[in-house]
């Protein structure tokens, strides 16, 4: 395909813009393209305008994009989640009114409507989920483990960098040309070059190539962190909950984020070099895409989920003030399920062509997976039975999703069967499977950890009001959006259709609409509740930092923690060690002596990569080939660069630290701690008076 | 020899006292285990594709046509050679043997790594004069998705070394470059490891079954 003359700017042209289309054909799809892209346009240009208003780039530089601190990082990767999320949200939004619009061809064009589920599905797997889920494992891992930073600090920057810079990509593919057709998945041969020559898929492509790329980074991270940066006495058994699922999760990475660069990259030489791994003629095979691709596809929904039941794990122990139930079976679950995610990825393709045996074998496998899944929900069940139980937000969230998730997941079990698949794959049904899972297992858990953890990474308490609206708007959303799908899905809807004609399906389709408007209200309840909570922060702060009566070893240093998170690293000799601690009254020691300690230094190249990766991405995507060359030759020279760059530690003299530590701990004597009946109210400045049930 | 009592990584000589050393570089050497691994799973698709495209040759040449074994021999020889000097350098930093010691033999790997790709580049343009490009068949295009892959790696690790020579120049012989040889040496091996999967299964298994 390269044989085609560009120019100096590859094949970028006015044409490219979506105004273009608009000024030929003005009608509601081309008010609806331009509206997003004027939304990007006018987003990026509030944000510089703000930063300068309020002189806040040097802040910016010096404070957040150039640190190597986990905490920074982690929030930057939510906030990065949060706002690709609300495009996320706003584009399912427009897919259900497009369907709700009654028999025939709705306001959308064919290929608009494709365009909007490919980004909706590429955005809410890769840039909302993962950057969402390891934003809070860089926050809480080496707080709960006992450590100052993770393994690779600056890797750590690095990847974020990547992971947004893949995301601005689907940002800029709104405003520049056009994005893929070709879902989430991208199946070749129609993504191939014969059929698809233009720049969607190949956004599609490098977006994926470049964070795949950091979120293996990220794998590797946490795998290392975990097992060798624990505190004295962290044994694996003792290790919290959430952690074992990062763990298991990590590994996950490791293994299953070479299956989508491997496809994504062969794609793209068939593109590109004309190479013919997954095209109709002179051999390719499209099989071996559809393997590849759920190879990785598969152990990611268990890379998310997992997680998210650590975050749930937390939320039920904390909030029921009782040891989580069933420590070790849940050890063994988490890493079984992490093993049997390998054994099931040709579930999404019973229908293309295997024998029965084949089917029925991963058919088995499949429907395995609920077993130490169904140990989980009993475990967290027998954890909140005889707890006291608080309903707070986070477990207001984990209360729904107990319930809906099982939905979601016998749901699935009924995919699982081969015979039932060939009559339900490819409809609404599966669609209503996924999101049953992924909403309620997923980003529920996000949601909840989000409102647990806040006031550990900001020093005060997110609003309870707006919280618990925001819980109420997601679940109704969610199960008026979602459920009638299951049953469109039954009586034969297609998935990903721009057009139906059978009246019966409209009731739903309404009903579908009206509940994704109920779940914006909830994206907009989570901002309202972020506002309120700033403005009312000084009711709400609990800079002591245990506001919860919380159990593992995060919540015994101040809220916000130092850089350096704990002044003294921590003696474990417990599962869940600062309860323990608390219930000896050993909570909050002072320490002897102070030492001297070593941080990672603020670097660029985090930043330096994103920008470099940002406009290597979109040179291959417009053949842009010297800009291309140019940037692959800077982006190793910066590499090069970097690794003789040898003063990467600062000190942090041992006299700092305990001016600090003391400061503190002279807060901690001269508050009065709260029992949980305060919980919400502004007494509880973050001193927990223990109120365990159960502790050994 | 001297060895430190706390050291816990044992290929490699830090001296003694040297216990926060011998942390970082137990972590950073693990980390990069487990970054091969991630590699490896890399090889291992390239390899499962290759398998299954053996005989979608679509009419074009094959590997009785296009596969030169005498240069494969004289690579191998090659590649493997470059395993053992490797072997020595790192032999030379465990047992605190001349600087010129380490350097001669990461100069000879250098040397060596440089005539394999001579050698495999030199072979690719001759399956390419007799039509055995990757954009005739899917057969191919797993054969140039692969095998150059590996060349990839083998020129990065040139790179490396040539990068690593540069700051052993400038900055001498710290406990940061030594754990970089050190990962260095376990790449140079993963590479050897990767050309001998290779050779059985692309030059071998496409005599024999192709």
């Amino acid at each position: 395909m390269t044989s085609v003359e560009t120019g100096i700017l590859g094949r970028l042209s006015w044409d490219a813009l979506p105004i273009t289309g608009l000024i030929r054909a003005p009608d509601a799809n081309e008010i609806i393209a331009n509206a997003a892209a004027g939304i990007v346009i006018v987003g990026a240009l509030t944000v510089l305008f703000l930063l300068t208003w309020f002189r806040l780039w040097s802040p910016l530089w010096r404070d957040w994009l150039t640190s190597a601190d986990h905490k920074k990082i982690g929030i930057m990767y939510i906030v990065f989640a949060i706002v690709m999320l609300a495009r996320g949200v706003l584009e399912g939004v427009v897919m259900r009114a497009q369907q709700a619009a009654g028999p025939g061809d709705g306001f959308l064009k064919p290929e608009h409507f494709a365009e909007l589920f490919s980004t909706h599905g590429t955005i809410m797997i890769f840039f909302v989920a993962v950057p969402f889920v390891f934003g809070v494992a860089n926050y809480l891992v080496p707080l709960m483990i006992g450590a100052r930073d993770v393994a690779f600090p600056v890797i750590n920057q690095i990847s974020l960098g990547l992971t947004v810079s893949s995301g601005m990509m689907l940002m800029v593919s709104l405003v520049v040309g056009e994005f893929s057709t070709g879902g989430w998945t991208a199946y070749p041969p129609y993504t191939g070059a014969a059929f698809n020559p233009g720049v969607g898929p190949d956004y599609w492509i490098w977006a994926i190539v470049v964070s795949g790329v950091g979120t293996t980074l990220t794998g590797i991270n946490f795998a290392v962190t975990i097992y060798k940066l624990r505190a004295p006495g962290m044994k694996f058994m003792r290790l919290p909950m959430y952690c074992w699922t990062i763990i298991c999760s990590s590994i996950l990475i490791v293994f299953a984020m070479p299956p989508l660069g491997v496809a994504a990259l062969l794609l793209a030489a068939d593109r590109y070099l004309d190479f013919h791994f997954f095209t109709n003629d002179l051999g390719g095979n499209m099989m071996n895409y559809a393997n590849l691709f759920w190879l990785f596809g598969h152990p990611e929904v268990y890379l998310l989920v997992l997680p998210a039941y650590g975050i749930y794990s937390e939320v039920f122990a904390t909030f029921s003030a009782k040891r989580l139930y069933g420590y070790n079976s849940l050890v063994i679950a988490t890493m079984s399920i992490a093993v049997l995610s390998f054994t099931v990825w040709l579930h999404h393709f019973f229908t293309m062509g295997q024998s029965a045996l084949i089917n029925a074998v991963f058919g088995i496998a499949t429907m395995l997976i609920a077993i130490p899944t169904g140990v989980k929900v009993y475990d967290w069940m027998a954890t909140l039975y005889r707890g006291r139980i608080r309903f707070s937000v986070p477990m207001l969230y984990g209360l729904a999703f107990l319930m809906l998730f099982v939905i979601g997941g016998l749901s699935g079990v009924i995919l699982a069967n081969p015979t039932i698949d060939y009559q339900v794959h490819n409809t609404l049904f599966l669609v209503a499977h996924f999101h049953n899972v992924l909403l309620p297992g997923v980003l529920f858990a996000l949601l909840a950890g989000y409102n647990y953890w806040f006031p550990k990474a900001f020093g005060f308490r997110l609003n309870e009001f707006w919280g618990r609206v925001s819980v109420v708007c997601w679940t109704v959303g969610f199960l008026l959006t979602f459920m009638p799908l299951y049953f469109v899905g039954l009586m034969g809807m297609p998935r990903r259709s721009y057009s139906w004609e059978d009246p019966s399906f409209h009731p739903y389709m309404i009903i579908a609409v009206i509940g994704a408007l109920v779940i914006t209200c909830g994206l907009f309840s989570i901002l309202i509740q972020l506002w309120v909570s700033i403005r009312n922060r000084e009711k709400t702060r609990a800079p002591i930092g245990d506001p919860w009566d919380g159990r593992t070893l995060e919540w015994s240093i101040p809220s916000p923690p130092p850089p350096y998170n704990f002044a003294i690293i921590p003696e474990v000799t417990d599962r869940d060690n600062f309860a323990a601690a608390k219930e000896r009254a050993a909570a909050y020691p002072k320490p002897e002596a102070y030492e001297d300690i070593e941080m990672p230094r603020n670097t660029g190249i985090g930043f330096i990569l994103c920008v470099l990766s940002g406009v290597w991405m979109f040179a291959l995507v417009w053949w842009i080939w010297w800009l291309a060359l140019l940037m692959t030759i800077t982006i190793i020279l910066a590499i090069i660069i970097w690794s003789f760059d040898t003063s990467t530690e600062i000190i942090i003299p041992a006299e700092e630290v305990r001016k600090d530590h003391e400061a503190w701990l002279d807060l901690v004597h001269s508050t009065a701690a709260v029992d949980r009946d305060y919980e919400i109210a502004p007494e509880n400045r973050g001193l927990a008076r223990p109120d365990m049930e159960v502790v050994t | 020899m001297r060895r430190a009592p706390t050291q816990s990584y044992p290929g490699i000589n830090l001296g003694e006292g040297h216990a926060s050393a011998h942390k970082a570089t137990e972590v950073v050497t693990f980390g990069f285990w487990v970054f091969l691994m991630s590699d490896l799973v890399y090889f291992g698709l390239m390899f499962a594709i290759y398998i299954t495209m053996i005989d979608a040759q679509a009419g074009g040449p094959g590997p009785h046509e296009l596969f030169d074994l005498k240069s494969i021999f004289a690579q191998t020889l090659i590649l493997l050679t470059s395993s053992l000097t490797v072997g020595l350098a790192m032999l030379a930093l465990k047992y605190n043997l001349p600087r010129a010691r380490i350097v001669l033999w990461f100069g000879v790997t250098l040397v060596l790594g440089l005539s394999f790709l001579v050698l495999e580049i030199r072979d690719f343009l001759n399956m390419a004069a007799q039509g055995g490009i990757p954009q005739r068949s899917g057969f191919l295009s797993a054969f140039y998705g692969l095998v150059p892959l590996h060349g990839l790696h083998v020129a990065s690790g040139c790179l490396w070394l040539i990068v690593l020579g540069i700051q052993l120049r400038m900055f001498g012989l710290t406990d940061l470059l030594m754990s970089r040889m050190v990962r260095l040496a376990l790449f140079w091996h993963f590479l050897d490891l990767i050309w001998v999967g290779i050779i059985t299964i692309v030059y071998f298994g496409g005599l024999t079954y192709g």
